[in-house]
């Protein structure tokens, strides 16, 4: 099947500016994606894993073309169309890409307690995404904004909608927002930790609803998280990232039953489970993140990794397949060095 | 909405001045609408075997050196001082709200154009000289005076606007706007503007008051409304000959400027108070 989503080479920049006068080195950069690539199928969902600051929330803006100003994306991004066979994004004019955000991609914020305008009735902003790309007149937009409200399982969406956000709890905003990005019918829905803030018997009752939306639209979904429990509910196939870089790729059960990258191994074995013997301290990984100005040319895990061996400091390590659709960025376990 | 009709009422008794500042500008707006049937007599009606009248039943504020009703006078000129004032503070503010919200939006070059070379440009001039420049260039009248008194007047609001919107753009709700497809001038004029309208409007309660006062000194200075037409300014420019035999020709004029003024100043405080939420805790409402 074609990938509705293709991404090859995405890297993302921040220059920083140069402390002129203390010192002469060259303006530093921060590298916050490195030559990402992956891919998405119509219908499917992938998850993006990784800690704070790996590059998952950046990659996401990125294909909506939302990042800030200062930043320089570069790489290739196709869209797929059930028309033509894919538009490349990052270099889609300005207002092409407006008209793609919303209806084609659209997107679930992080925090639905600021995600809403709190001067604007709920109703009025679903309504909105309507209006923004359908000529069509404010009674119908408005009528459709109900319509969504009421499929995101609002109970008297009708009352609902006439309400601003303060008089909405937690779970329900973070429904009026998920009504907001699919309220279009959109192909793809890029969900960038949609129940971080939630607690956890509502982060249930979302994952229920975002895996309903899913069969019911055939929703194509990048689903972004730091949380593995909530990942290996919903997703099809893990994407895990580490200080910019993807580390590892595969289908869910791949990624959590045979883990290839140390980083993976590492990070599953950190995770408590109600077998995890409590006497002992928790499994770590020793040392940190390397700072994203000075990402090491060479494999970024090299410094924490116990399996490195010398050439991994020196060059980037290529994906390897280590089985069927199953890919890690480690030559080292995966056997190509020795 | 009833709610906040008596959080408003609860206000108002917490703060008597706020509510003489709303009771004299209603007065104020009241006399402005209805001056022909709320004055006594024709402020133009010259009768000079009657000039310079003390205050009497006939004439409450006596009147002028060529015998006109001081007190209908007053009454026809706070027409001009609302027109004037109203309008300087809407075309201020509209302006102020078109530059600040470009500079605060886009930032980058634009903003530092805008920030620094424009509106420095523009403070370092005293409003009021700026004014008189350039109603001497226009020649007087209410369209140039308004166009005066609004050339040093958007700046400040212009200001104020674009630091409100560079905090606002930051936000959440405004890139998940964006995220919607919505345009630029849809996230400026429907999430931004109106989450920052809350100190614009305190600033707009006071300018008001600047604007009334900029006009009465303009027209003192002869550059405002021209004469026979009466405005609070003119007449205390009238009256500045007569100071020691007719005091009551200054007094009265100046008393309603300072009314005017004040006024509208305590509606600023008194809103700034009440859209504040913080003041509005300790205000125990």
């Amino acid at each position: 099947m074609a990938a509705l989503l293709d991404v090859r080479h995405l890297t993302v920049e921040f220059p920083r500016q140069g402390r002129a006068g203390t010192d002469n080195s060259p303006a530093q950069k921060l590298l916050a994606v490195r030559d990402l690539s992956f891919n998405i199928s119509a219908g499917e969902v992938l998850g993006l894993v990784g800690e704070s600051g790996s590059g998952k929330s950046v990659a996401s803006l990125a294909l909506m073309r939302l990042l800030p100003p200062q930043a320089r994306a570069s790489g290739e991004i196709f869209l797929s169309n059930e028309s033509h066979s894919g538009r490349e994004l990052l270099s889609l004019p300005d207002e092409e890409m407006r008209g793609l955000r919303g209806s084609r991609i659209a997107m679930i914020f992080q925090e639905p307690m600021t995600a809403l305008n709190p001067v604007m009735r709920v109703g009025d902003q679903v309504a909105e995404a309507v209006l923004v790309h359908a000529k069509g007149s404010k009674s119908e937009a408005w009528s459709r904004a109900v319509a969504a409200m009421r499929e995101v399982a609002i109970a008297d969406a009708e009352r609902r909608a006439r309400d601003f956000p303060y008089q909405l709890s937690g779970g329900m905003r973070q429904r009026v927002l998920i009504a907001m990005a699919i309220v279009n019918r959109p192909q793809l829905l890029i969900a960038d930790e949609p129940t971080t803030a939630l607690d956890v018997t509502i982060q249930a009752q979302i994952l229920e609803l975002l895996a309903e939306l899913r069969s019911k639209f055939g929703l194509t979904m990048l689903f972004i998280s730091h949380d593995l429990a909530v990942v290996s509910q919903v997703v099809d196939r893990v994407a895990v990232m580490y200080a910019g870089s993807l580390v590892e790729m595969g289908s869910k059960h791949a990624i959590f039953q045979s883990p290839a990258h140390p980083y993976t191994r590492g990070l599953l074995k950190a995770v408590p489970t109600l077998r995890t013997d409590r006497s002992r301290p928790l499994e770590t990984i020793e040392g940190t993140v390397p700072a994203l100005h000075a990402v090491p040319v060479g494999c970024p895990f090299e410094s924490r990794c116990g399996y490195r061996v010398v050439p991994c400091a020196q060059e980037f390590p290529p994906l390897v397949e280590v089985s069927p659709q199953h890919w890690a960025r480690c030559p080292v376990v995966n056997g190509v060095i020795a | 909405m009833s709610s906040a009709a008596i959080s408003l009422g609860r206000t108002a008794r917490h703060n008597p001045l706020a509510s003489a500042g709303v009771v004299l500008v209603a007065m104020f707006a009241i006399f402005a609408l209805f001056a022909p049937w709320i004055a006594p007599q024709d402020p133009a009606n010259i009768d000079l075997p009657s000039r310079l009248q003390a205050p009497s039943s006939s004439h409450w504020c006596g009147t002028d050196e060529l015998g006109r009703d001081i007190f209908s006078r007053l009454i026809y000129g706070s027409r001009i001082s609302m027109l004037v004032g109203s309008c300087v503070v809407a075309v201020s503010l509209l302006l102020g709200l078109i530059v600040g919200s470009i500079a605060g939006y886009y930032g980058g070059g634009i903003d530092r154009f805008v920030n620094i070379v424009v509106m420095n440009a523009f403070l370092s001039f005293p409003g009021i000289l700026l004014a008189i420049a350039f109603v001497a260039f226009r020649g007087p009248g209410i369209f140039n005076l308004v166009l005066a008194l609004s050339l040093g007047g958007w700046v400040g609001y212009a200001r104020l606007v674009r630091a409100q919107v560079l905090a606002a753009r930051e936000r959440e709700f405004v890139e998940a706007a964006k995220a919607l497809g919505a345009s630029d001038l849809r996230v400026i004029v429907r999430h931004i503007l109106p989450n920052i309208i809350q100190p614009v409007i305190v600033q707009a309660a006071i300018g008001m008051a600047g604007a009334i006062l900029a006009e009465a000194t303009m027209s003192f200075l002869g550059l405002g409304v021209p004469p026979p037409t009466a405005s609070w300014g003119t007449m205390l420019n009238d009256g500045r000959s007569h100071l020691f035999d007719a005091p009551h020709l200054v007094l009265f004029p100046a008393l309603t400027v300072m009314l005017a003024v004040l006024s509208f100043n305590f509606i600023g405080d008194a809103l700034r108070d009440f859209l504040d939420p913080r003041s509005r805790i300790e205000a125990g409402l």
